[in-house]
């Protein structure tokens, strides 16, 4: 069951007229895995709703269009980039803004900040630590199935390269803000690849906005490896505007004993999915993946979580939940896998949504496939809506009807946010939330004049 | 100790399969292979009236252009459509008028299976049963009694010449030919079945049953139940069936329609016990079937309640479409996959009508090398406003070297629907077993007893005839499967 869309040529045509400049401002080494990649590609192509994975979500209307691609980029751009500046003040962070999936600023792509940590371009990377990208540069992103990511690893450009050594627990997380912006509809793509190692500490926080009203589309592909004994945290803000379209790749490789933490808030977008590939490769690794989507008006946003129980003891934990008002849909594609000697494993999957509006739609499909015996799995799905009798319970003393809603919705998504952690943040989400459900936000994302 | 425990496991999961006898009895049958010939002529032999040929020339070259579909979880080798007898029959004289008349031979084989073909009153209370071998109804009991009360219970070729507009009326109203692969093939080939018509405001006094047997070598078995349940009548149906054992792979492929109009209710149970195949997972059936009821009035129900413990493959969802206002849909399973079995079983619910309600409750179990999927669709319509669904799916592992897999959907498009779905998968816990023999009750009655209660909420909902054979059943697959 192929679904190959017919809009696939599109972006095969956009490969075949580009290479050559992708190519001369790239590394040999990223540029050895372009060709394989588009003929993989060429093979696949975009996934259509035939596909079983991609069944509640339908990419053609926002991949069906004729994008302005953009790779080489301009200094203008770079200003803009550098003057953008977080409005979480109280955070603190190593902070990196990308524009269009470009490390933006000219000099300096490289910083090493203390304990040894390494920051900066993923280009810049490839030349002076060859090594550790050949080790670990598209060896976690791998796909039989959705094209997407091949077509990443063809024609990404450039990207981050996030480097934390053996031992290293640096006190500020690392911030990357992903900003595409252009003058004409643009179809970016964005890459990240994060190595932590052995015994190591990393928090990583990124922020996808939109910083001008037009159709834009973004494939991005991050490769995560969590050493032995590490740990790695992942918060994921998104709050781009109804006229965007975010596909993510996330893969994140664990080995023993390390701890991870995967957390996407999903505030805004006109069609978000975001797959997450969980593997667990070591013995006694614990991985937790959390995922919050609010959705109103058009938008649709579709999570696909896939744990890959590939060892012994380890431990995995979802939690998803929804929020769907107007005629939004939402979509959420759960697996769990555990291999035939994976023994000990404990994992445990769970997906609620609300509808606020007979029009809005969800779409779920929790799985769980299990090859071993000694395992506790198990998982739960809900599709509902607020408990009347809270609300009248909270009615009857005195709050008025929209406020309690608003508790209520909050307290159902401060489930996800409270698992946060870093502090600043936490609070600063749990604000966007409140501000996203009261319908604040969404006038402000799509409204040029930036007053917040 | 462990060990111990393993041996005891293998000891009960090896449990022999008692039905695989071969019945040496004159058949009937056609030449193998699929063309329009093979139609006309199946039409041929069974007299049927043109418009009945038509429906099934018009279902195969639908057939032809569909391609056997690949989605499930199973592995299932190629099957050569043309390598099939598609017709059946143990030869008898023409319809037999009594008793006597049968076959001594085929009454022994019921016999022999516990289907009593005499109309004899049992303790536990009457069960009419229609006994289908291999393609051919051989006898229908109680007939009478239930005509009284206006009850039609017969072979489906009798129905297709005695009640022919009742036929016409609701064949393929519920599984039209064009639904899918098998049900495709099934319409055209189809050879008997068993036809029931509850008329309005009856309650039918006996459980009704239809047993199924293949016995010739190199066939397949493709029949088809159609079950009509009038304005606020009742029934209770239930259907069973086995196979000898063979090498080879028997292909069944059936289709089950059941209509519920207002305040009709209509059970049906399943003890599904085709020959599974060996220990190395040679020969066994593939059970192919389409089941799928609809509640077209309003307060209707239906309830499926199956006990799979046989075929080599069991691919099949038994469906409920709750179009009727504050009509109930529910399924009740029970698969047990053993050695090389596989199982991708489940349901469909599709919430149309207002304040519906559906409960799905699933237990696999899955021992030796067995894959055990369940995958089941929750849909609810827009117009479905109120509508309620509880889903639970457990799987229980026994052995370290097979499957249980989970594959639901839930698909919802009203505010004020409340969809819930919960699974569990696990082991029958080790503090569990040394309590029992804590208190003295043995490693392999404790998982006997474990497995009994872990499918208690299932087996409940059988009729008591069928219960008892259940519980019996559900101990032979699992012998020797716990650890």
């Amino acid at each position: 069951m192929n679904g190959k869309s017919g809009v696939s040529d599109f972006f095969s045509r956009l490969y075949y007229e580009n290479i050559g400049r992708i190519g001369e401002s790239s590394t040999p080494i990223i540029n050895s895995f372009r060709k394989e990649a588009i003929e993989k590609f060429n093979l696949l192509g975009v996934p259509t709703k035939k596909m079983e994975s991609y069944k509640y979500t339908n990419l053609e209307t926002f991949f069906r269009h004729d994008y302005q691609s953009y790779f080489i980029p301009e200094a203008s751009h770079f200003r803009k980039a550098e003057e953008f500046r977080c409005d979480v003040t109280e955070l603190d962070a190593h902070g990196i803004v990308l524009m269009n999936g470009f490390y933006p600023t000219i000099n300096g792509k490289l910083r090493e900040l203390p304990g040894g940590i390494i920051i900066g371009s993923l280009n810049a990377a490839a030349r002076k630590y060859p090594d550790l990208i050949e080790k670990h540069y598209g060896k976690y992103a791998r796909s039989d199935s959705d094209g997407l990511i091949h077509l990443n690893t063809a024609m990404v450009p450039d990207g981050v390269f996030i480097f934390v050594p053996r031992g290293s627990v640096p006190g500020k997380p690392v911030q990357v803000v992903n900003l595409v912006d252009s003058e004409q509809d643009t179809f970016d793509q964005h890459r990240k690849l994060i190595i932590v190692e052995e015994n190591a500490e990393c928090s990583l926080i990124i922020c996808d906005h939109t910083m001008s009203p037009q159709r834009f589309l973004t494939n991005a592909v991050l490769e995560i490896h969590v050493a032995e004994n590490s740990s790695f945290d992942l918060i994921r803000v998104q709050n781009e505007h109804n006229n965007a379209c975010k596909v993510t790749h996330t893969f994140i490789h664990q080995e023993r004993n390390s701890r991870v933490t995967s957390g996407i808030i999903t505030l805004h977008g006109g069609l978000v999915r975001n797959n997450t590939y969980h593997r667990l490769n070591g013995e006694g690794a614990d991985c937790n993946s959390y995922g919050l989507s609010l959705a109103d008006k058009w938008q649709h946003i579709d999570n696909y979580v896939s744990v890959d129980h590939a060892s012994p003891n380890c431990t995995s934990n979802q939690l998803f939940k929804g929020v769907f008002d107007d005629v939004s849909t939402g979509a959420f594609n759960g697996r769990i896998h555990v291999a035939p000697d994976a023994q000990g494993t404990v994992a445990y999957q769970k997906n609620n949504s609300i509808l606020l509006t007979d029009q809005a739609r969800m779409d779920t499909k929790p799985q769980l496939e299990i090859y071993a015996d000694d395992v506790k799995c198990s998982h739960g799905a809900t599709v509902g809506q607020l408990d009347n009798d809270a609300l009248f319970y909270m009615q009857s003393r005195g709050i008025d009807k929209r406020q309690a809603l608003l508790m209520l919705m909050f307290g159902f998504a401060h489930e996800v946010t409270r698992n946060l952690k870093v502090d600043a943040l936490r609070e600063r989400i749990d604000g966007l939330i409140m501000q996203r459900l009261r319908g604040e936000l969404s006038q402000c994302a799509s409204c040029m004049v930036k007053c917040v | 100790m462990e060990r111990e425990q393993d041996n005891i496991i293998n000891d009960i999961t090896s449990g022999e399969y008692k039905y695989g006898f071969y019945t040496d009895i004159e058949t009937e049958k056609i030449p193998k292979g699929l063309n329009e010939d093979t139609i006309r002529l199946i039409s041929e032999k069974k007299g049927e009236p043109e418009w009945l040929l038509e429906f099934r020339l018009k279902s195969f070259r639908h057939w032809l252009t569909m391609k056997m579909p690949g989605w499930a979880h199973l592995k299932i080798p190629e099957i050569d459509f043309q390598d099939i007898i598609y017709y059946a029959a143990p030869k008898q004289e023409p319809a037999p008028e009594s008793l006597d008349d049968i076959d001594p031979e085929l009454k022994k084989t019921f016999d022999k299976l516990g289907i009593p073909l005499e109309e004899q009153k049992r303790l536990t209370g009457v069960v009419a049963v229609d006994a289908v071998m291999d393609s051919v109804s051989v006898k229908t009991t109680f007939k009478e009694t239930l005509a009284e009360l206006g009850i039609i219970f017969c072979s489906f070729s009798e129905a297709v010449r005695e009640y022919p507009d009742l036929v016409k009326r609701y064949m393929g109203t519920v599984v039209p030919y064009t639904d899918n692969f098998f049900a495709a093939l099934n319409s055209a080939v189809f050879s008997d079945g068993s036809f029931c018509y509850i008329p309005k405001g009856v309650r039918c006094p006996m459980e009704l049953s239809t047993y199924f047997r293949i016995n010739a070598a190199n066939t397949g078995q493709f029949e088809r139940t159609l079950l009509v349940a009038d304005e606020e009548s009742y029934v209770s149906y239930l259907e069973g069936c086995t196979a000898p054992m063979r090498d080879e792979n028997q292909l069944h492929a059936a289709i089950v329609e059941i209509i519920a109009e207002k305040n009709a209710s209509v059970k049906y149970s399943t003890v599904q016990n085709w020959y599974p195949g060996d220990r190395e997972g040679r020969g066994g059936i593939f059970n192919f079937v389409t089941k799928r009821g609809i509640c077209r009035g309003d307060n209707s129900k239906i309830s499926w309640t199956q006990v799979e413990t046989g075929s080599a493959i069991t691919w099949k969802y038994p469906s409920c479409i709750l179009r009727g206002d504050n009509s109930t849909g529910e399924f009740y399973s029970v698969a047990v996959t053993n050695n090389h079995q596989q199982a991708d079983t489940g349901t469909k619910m599709i919430h149309i009508g207002k304040n519906t309600k559906s409960t799905i409750v699933s237990k696999g179990i899955s021992a030796g090398h067995g894959q055990n999927s369940y995958r089941g669709l929750v849909k609810v319509l827009k117009n479905a406003s109120n509508s309620r669904n509880f889903s639970q799916c457990d799987s229980l592992l026994l052995g370290d070297k097979c499957g249980a897999h989970t594959f639901p959907y839930l698909e919802v498009d009203n505010q004020t629907a409340i969809v819930e779905h919960e699974a569990t998968t696990s082991k029958i816990g080790e503090d569990q077993i040394f309590y029992c023999n804590q208190r003295g009750i043995s490693t392999e009655d404790a998982i006997g007893l474990i497995v009994n209660g872990y499918a208690r909420e299932v087996l409940n909902k059988l009729p008591m005839e069928f219960a008892v054979e259940a519980q019996k059943l559900l101990q032979i697959s699992l012998e020797g499967s716990v650890g």
